[in-house]
């Protein structure tokens, strides 16, 4: 008996021999994906920085202001990558663990974790596994805040798909968790952050 | 009424609720699609006939390129496994379950395990299955069907899953949608941590690097591979592309084309276990791909509906999907790639939705906003070939004489009387109507008042 493999296997090839030609893969460049720009930029980071909000994530690039951002929302309490703690640790206003506890999964307010990219066409945050200290710190929280490096924007996914590595899970992220799914109407925060945040920083 | 087919019984008797609800979602998606398209891209269709290309390449190279893809997963340290049938998937998924011991399943979206009842299997065998897509979520509690393949609730509106959710001790009765997404959230935040296994789908898979691209707006497909340890990713061999680069057309195409969004939220790349350094996420990986008749498809004159990346963007745009809503095309797959693919994946209960290939007007739209180019409306009529070739009963059943029409066509004074006095049948009762094919058509339809006669002017009159 053969197994599932072999069948299948030998069905597409039966299926394919009869074929009197097979269509070539065509050779399509970059470009054809890049899409008309949306304005007028001084650099990427602009660029990244007005898509960011058109998609409704938001952008910071001083951290006084993000961590007053925090304390307004009453968001003064979450999970932070130990290696961007130094950032934050200055702060009175707002409290943070470095290793993610299980147990507080519902109190973490925010997430800090880093980004791998950010892409200036769509304003997506690209995370790598790799750069990200806890999953779960970038997708539990009701805030989550990726820590990106202005040399790290790149203009669109093409340039963001050459820098994939080898890295095991990448994501991106476009904009906070949402769904359309009850009568069309927009919600945020499904299941991931309903606020995202890209801080970058030079 | 003998001259109606079963989708036309449905559009009949559809509630107007249900109706409105399917024609506004599907129209404000149209409009969205074509918007963003044409802000974006000034030949958005090189786009599409692009990426139709690609995809008609790797399905006409598909030994290479699957042979391609297991090596790459198997390389990243992701087990493989092959599945012929639905059977085959679903029993495979419950030996993984079983053998590592695994209880519970948290799952995102897969219209696959849809084709293999892969759910109700899996309870029936004792493991507790949740799905965790809001809509695929309320349809589970509701023992009831997606009717779209991208908004799978649009039939059903706030104060049913309201109720609901009331019913299965979610809250008391409050049909804010917000409300009801907060009470999802987390209700099922707490089934995620608890559950051993993450199941997902696949919306492609590049073969060159072994990455599954998973597409979600909500982040259910990432928490289903946050929390527990053991991830299962069930894939049709159609979903191959030959790279990662190629990815770059069809991510473009997917959000835009579904819901007018440029990038959907997330879109995720998954090629093996987690990172070792990395806390969270599964240790183990599998792979499963499942022909369920798709080579048999492959070896059809209608494999370019293969091509497919189920954006549900000729479901919007279809003048019979709006009206009859997804439900009316009785299996997995509604709107017009349905039409062609359901009946396809039946098999030999292909004549059972032989019907479907006629719910068409063959207007050609599907074809127009398809973001791989499926020339459906050509698939359309192929299938209805194969119906009459093979005298399936449900393609013949209903259909309606079209005597009457050929003798209005063929008589140019006739045909010229009915265009201008067409109207004056609107004030006919409908049982005084005397064919039972007019009777069916005026039964549904009022003809506009005659209101042209400019071009046969001119025509008559042109030096
Ligand atoms: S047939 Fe084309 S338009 Fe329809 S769902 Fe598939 S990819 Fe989208």
């Amino acid at each position: 008996m053969s197994s599932d493999r072999e069948k299948i296997f030998s069905a597409i090839r039966a299926a394919l021999d009869p074929l009197p030609e097979r269509t070539a893969k065509p050779d399509w460049d970059p470009s054809l994906v890049i899409c008309n720009p949306s304005g007028e930029f001084d650099s990427l980071t602009a660029q990244f920085a007005d898509k960011l909000t058109f998609a409704s994530s938001r952008f910071f690039d001083q951290v006084d202001a993000l961590i007053a951002f925090l304390v307004k929302e009453g968001s003064t309490y979450g999970y932070c990558d130990p290696a961007l703690a130094a950032l934050f640790e200055g702060s009175e206003a707002i409290a943070f663990d470095t290793e993610f506890d299980h147990a507080k999964i519902n109190d973490y307010a925010f997430g800090i974790t880093k980004g791998s990219a950010g892409i200036a066409e769509s304003g997506t945050i690209m995370l790598k596994d790799t750069q990200t200290s806890a999953r779960l710190g970038a997708l539990a929280p009701w805030i989550h805040i990726a820590v990106l490096k202005e040399a790290d924007i790149v203009p669109n996914i093409p340039a963001a798909i050459e820098r994939f590595g080898d890295d095991p899970s990448i994501i991106f992220a476009t904009g906070p968790s949402k769904t359309a799914d009850v009568e069309g109407i927009l919600i945020e925060g499904v299941h991931g952050p309903g606020i995202q945040i890209a801080l970058v920083l030079p | 009424m003998k001259t109606q087919q079963q989708i036309d019984r449905t559009a009949r008797d559809l509630d107007s609720e249900v109706h409105d609800s399917n024609f506004m979602g599907a129209k404000l998606k149209s409009e969205r699609r074509y918007a963003t398209l044409q802000r974006d891209y000034d030949d958005p269709d090189k786009l599409r006939e692009t990426a139709g290309l690609v995809k008609q390449h790797t399905l006409e190279h598909l030994d290479t390129y699957l042979e391609q893809a297991e090596a790459s997963f198997k390389r990243n340290g992701a087990q493989v496994h092959f599945a012929v049938d639905d059977d085959a998937v679903n029993a495979k998924v419950l030996s993984i379950m079983n053998e590592a011991g695994a209880h519970s399943m948290v799952k995102s979206k897969s219209m696959l395990t849809e084709e293999t009842h892969m759910l109700k299997f899996l309870e029936k065998n004792g493991k507790e299955v949740i799905e965790t897509d809001l809509g695929e979520f309320i349809l589970q509690i509701d023992d009831d069907h997606p009717s779209h393949i991208v908004t799978p609730i649009v039939h059903k509106n706030r104060r049913g899953i309201a109720k609901s959710f009331e019913r299965e001790g979610l809250g008391d009765y409050n049909d804010d949608p917000e409300t009801i997404t907060r009470r999802a959230r987390k209700h099922l935040r707490q089934k995620y941590i608890d559950a051993d296994v993450g199941l997902t789908g696949g919306n492609f898979v590049s073969a060159e690097s072994g990455r599954i691209v998973l597409v979600t707006n909500e982040g259910n497909a990432r928490f289903c591979m946050a929390a527990n340890k053991i991830h299962i990713a069930v894939i049709g061999i159609e979903k191959l592309v030959p790279t990662d680069r190629d990815l770059g057309l069809f991510l473009n195409l997917i959000g835009r084309s579904g819901t007018g969004q440029q990038l959907t939220v997330y879109n995720q790349f998954i090629k093996g276990p987690k990172h070792p350094g990395q806390p969270h996420g599964p240790e183990q990986m599998h792979v499963i791909f499942v022909d369920n008749r798709r080579t048999e498809v492959l070896a059809s004159d209608c494999r370019e509906i293969l091509r497919c990346i189920r954006c549900g963007a000729c479901l919007n745009v279809c003048p019979i999907y709006r009206q009859s809503g997804g439900h009316a095309y009785r299996s997995v797959y509604p709107g017009p790639v349905g039409a062609v693919l359901s009946p396809l994946l039946a098999g030999n209960r292909f004549p059972e939705l032989a019907d479907l290939p006629k719910a068409s007007s063959l207007c050609g739209a599907c074809n127009e906003v398809c973001p791989v180019n499926i020339p459906i409306p050509d698939l359309l009529l192929r299938l209805r070939d194969k119906a009459k070739r093979e005298g399936a009963k449900e393609a013949m059943k209903g259909t309606p004489s079209l005597v009457m029409w050929a003798t209005l066509c063929s008589q140019p004074t006739m045909w010229k009387t009915a265009l201008s006095m067409g109207h004056t049948m609107n004030y006919i009762p409908t049982e005084l109507v005397p064919h039972p094919s007019a009777k069916s058509w005026q039964g549904a339809r009022k003809l506009p008042k005659f209101q042209g006669g400019e071009f046969r002017k001119w025509f008559k009159n042109r030096k």
